[in-house]
């Protein structure tokens, strides 16, 4: 038994000071004043207590491309940064296309001793945009939800099958909606910056029309769908438009696209090259209106680890990506919370209430009896500057190294297991 | 001159223009009257193009050796480039090898940038993708100063593919820094997003975009930057923005013509205007040698 005392239990539905006891894999109680002889008691006086926070989308590179992240590595950082259940991607090599590899993940997760990694299958076999994969095979073997990730499906008739076919298993369908022909071989915004800089732009539209697109297909299929990574004003407004005609939308976020804008791109920081590209500060000030009022669900990681040496590069060859597990806590506290834009429950509901509501993990996303003992405690008050050497991912590659930031995580349950940091 | 490096015009200030614009003009002097320097005899100079080249190449390998110094080319086709090597590592190597400048020509922008920042030689950007290409700048400017004794209040029209050029972002930079009104035209498919927050006007007609202007600069048409089709055809296209003798009739009573180069007869820019009177094509290639004379000059020479 372990013992929480005197910490503010943050959920989503508000904020209250108590404690909580923990009896194995599960929270057993959550009252003031809890008496229990013999408990491992943890002081968490000023400090918050989240449910554990579940990342929809990051990038483990495993299998294949293990020198940048592996399951084990990633698990770490994942709870580092305050995470108990993470969601990778399949964009490995070989993509995580079928059963076998999906059990792969799995088996790695359970040795690897940190978060929880839930695999991504793919959407289509090898992600190439034609026949689909095994959804019902890949789930039965814990695959969290379907995705083709960067190579997002062109082919519209191939996407409608793919939307009826998840909802015929209930697997969550995670769409990175990009046309890419729109994108063509941008690397940056397309924008004043993009021609300053002389590097190619990618078109907002290549986004929001993609989204709309993919919205509108969901609605024919009356299935659900959860668009990752919105960037652009535009893709906010589609979707907020969508769920008031009652489409079965959701979609995410991630920290760069509320705290940073392609201003980072004049230096030719490699580390500032992201699909989608940073956007303006329109889009930010849209980003953040769509996360006070609702119509972003998530804030996700899109965690994309790469080695120093692919991105210590020329500006169009280095890789697409920003590292995100470690810092995205601290990025959204400081620049959600302490600016007001949005209250600690509200953080709640977009780092672990919703991704668990929306990936169906009925047993974690809140802190109350019965309910998993996926546990995140932070100290609010810490002012830290990011330095990537502490990173306990592989890869340093963070947009946000050399900021300074509020919010460091002080202690991490996964499944009633305290981790180390 | 206090810097390193010579990445672009952005990074400039008007006293360093100036100052390069003056020691360019004492440099073409010397080379009206075939004189050599001595001045960095035991300086060697590198070229590095990881994109075709031959006039600027040639312009900077003269200009070196006018001032002494000895030039190394490499090509990437045939060096280490081709077994793999970074570009990193390809300069920490030339600095190992103890050169002095590098002079880099690459299809990324920013990769001048990447460079200078890895090692210790003086670099000078020959063009980088589509951000800059600084020596081309200055030599315009130096070419329409020494026709018109000053820029300033002359108006500049740009007209052809400004979304992949780097000379036109340039050009604008300088240009504007020097006083001159300009003007880009094109369709908008070579336009490139928010141009004018770069400073300048944008007109698509070229007709309303000639009027007045004293300085005409039509680009090569960069057929290998384009991975789309921007426009039709290489008539229409001559038809509506190719300079042309008709459309030198709305300039400013004194005008001349300028080209980057390589011209493509018939399609930017028509044959007889290039070799007209008014053409200073053949005066930007001798004033080339002259202004990167200078901007070694000015980076390696210093305290002599």
């Amino acid at each position: 038994m372990i013992l929480l005392k005197n910490g503010t239990v943050v959920n989503s539905n508000g904020m209250q000071q108590t404690d909580v006891l923990i009896d194995g894999e599960v929270i057993a109680k959550v009252a003031p004043g809890i008496e229990c002889f013999g408990a491992d008691i943890i002081d968490c006086d000023g400090r918050l207590v989240f449910p554990g926070f579940i990342d929809m989308h990051c990038h483990l590179r495993d299998p294949g491309q293990t020198h940048k992240e592996d399951i084990r590595s990633g698990a770490r950082a994942a709870v580092a940064g305050g995470y108990t259940t993470v969601c990778c991607m399949p964009n490995t090599a070989p993509p995580i296309d079928n059963a076998g590899l999906v059990s792969y993940v799995r088996q790695k997760s359970a040795e690897a001793g940190g978060a929880e990694v839930l695999p991504v299958g793919c959407i289509t076999r090898g992600q190439k945009g034609g026949e689909l994969a095994e959804f019902g095979k890949m789930k039965a073997a814990g695959a969290i939800a379907v995705s083709d990730d960067g190579v997002p499906v062109s082919d519209g008739a191939v996407m409608l099958n793919a939307l009826k076919y998840a909802k015929t298993f209930d697997i969550t369908l995670l769409s990175h909606s990009e046309d890419k022909s729109i994108s063509g071989s941008g690397v940056v915004n397309a924008g004043a910056n993009a021609t300053s800089s002389g590097l190619r732009g990618i078109p907002r539209a290549a986004e929001s029309a993609a989204i709309a697109r993919d919205v509108l297909l969901a609605e024919e299929a009356g299935a659900s769908i959860h668009i990752c990574h919105v960037s652009t004003a535009e893709s906010v407004d589609i979707i907020r438009a969508a769920k008031k005609r009652g489409v079965k939308v959701t979609c995410e976020t991630c920290p760069h696209y509320f705290a940073a804008t392609d201003d980072e791109i004049l230096s030719y920081n490699t580390n500032a090259k992201i699909n989608p590209p940073l956007r303006t500060e329109r889009d930010v000030e849209a980003i953040i209106a769509g996360l006070a009022d609702g119509t972003i669900d998530v804030i996700a990681t899109d965690h994309a680890p790469h080695h120093f040496d692919e991105k210590n590069k020329e500006f169009d060859y280095a890789p697409f990506g920003t590292v995100g597990l470690e810092t995205a806590f601290a990025v959204a506290y400081t620049r959600l919370v302490l600016t007001d834009a949005i209250k600690l429950s509200d953080l709640c509901r977009l780092m672990s209430t919703s991704p668990a509501a929306i990936l169906g993990l009925a047993d974690r996303g809140r802190i109350a009896e019965g309910a998993r003992a996926d546990i995140a405690i932070v100290d609010p008050d810490e002012e830290y500057t990011v330095d990537t050497a502490y990173f306990k991912s592989k890869s340093k590659n963070s947009l946000f190294d050399g900021w300074r930031l509020h919010g460091t995580v002080s202690c991490v349950f996964v499944k009633g297991d305290k981790k180390l940091l | 001159m206090k810097r390193k490096d010579i990445l672009g015009i952005k990074d400039l200030s008007r006293s360093e223009v100036n100052e390069l614009l003056s020691t360019a003009q004492t440099m073409r002097e010397m080379i009206d009257v075939g004189e050599k320097s001595k001045e960095l005899a035991g300086k060697s100079v590198a070229t590095l193009f990881y994109e075709n080249s031959t006039r600027t190449r040639n312009s900077f390998d003269i200009a070196a050796k006018n001032l002494g110094a000895s030039t190394m080319g490499i090509s990437v086709a045939t060096s280490s480039v081709q077994k793999g090597e970074t570009l990193v590592d390809t300069g920490k190597t030339l600095d190992a090898l103890k050169t002095d400048m590098i002079i880099i020509r690459h299809p990324v922008a920013g990769s001048a940038r990447l460079l200078a920042e890895t090692i210790k030689a003086s670099v000078i950007n020959a063009g980088d993708g589509m951000n800059e290409h600084p020596s081309q700048a200055l030599l315009d400017a130096l070419t329409a100063i020494r026709r018109f004794g000053d820029v300033e209040g002359k108006k500049l029209v740009i007209v052809g593919d400004i979304k992949h050029s780097r000379v036109a972002r340039s050009n604008i930079a300088l240009f504007g820094m020097l006083g001159a009104a300009v003007t880009v035209c094109g369709p908008y498919t070579l336009l490139p997003d928010c141009v004018d927050e770069l400073g300048c006007e944008v007109e698509p007609d070229f007709d309303r975009a000639i009027d007045g202007a004293s300085i005409v600069m039509p680009l090569r048409l960069q057929l290998e930057r384009m991975d789309q089709a921007f426009f039709s055809s290489r008539e229409e296209y001559h038809e509506y923005y190719g300079v042309t003798a008709r459309r030198l009739r709305m300039c400013a009573d004194e005008f001349m013509v300028m080209h980057p180069g390589p011209i493509n007869r018939e399609a930017e820019i028509s044959g007889e205007v290039a070799d007209c009177a008014d053409s200073y094509i053949l005066e930007q290639v001798t004033n080339g040698v002259a202004v990167r004379m200078a901007m070694i000059k000015l980076l390696l020479g210093g305290a002599k």
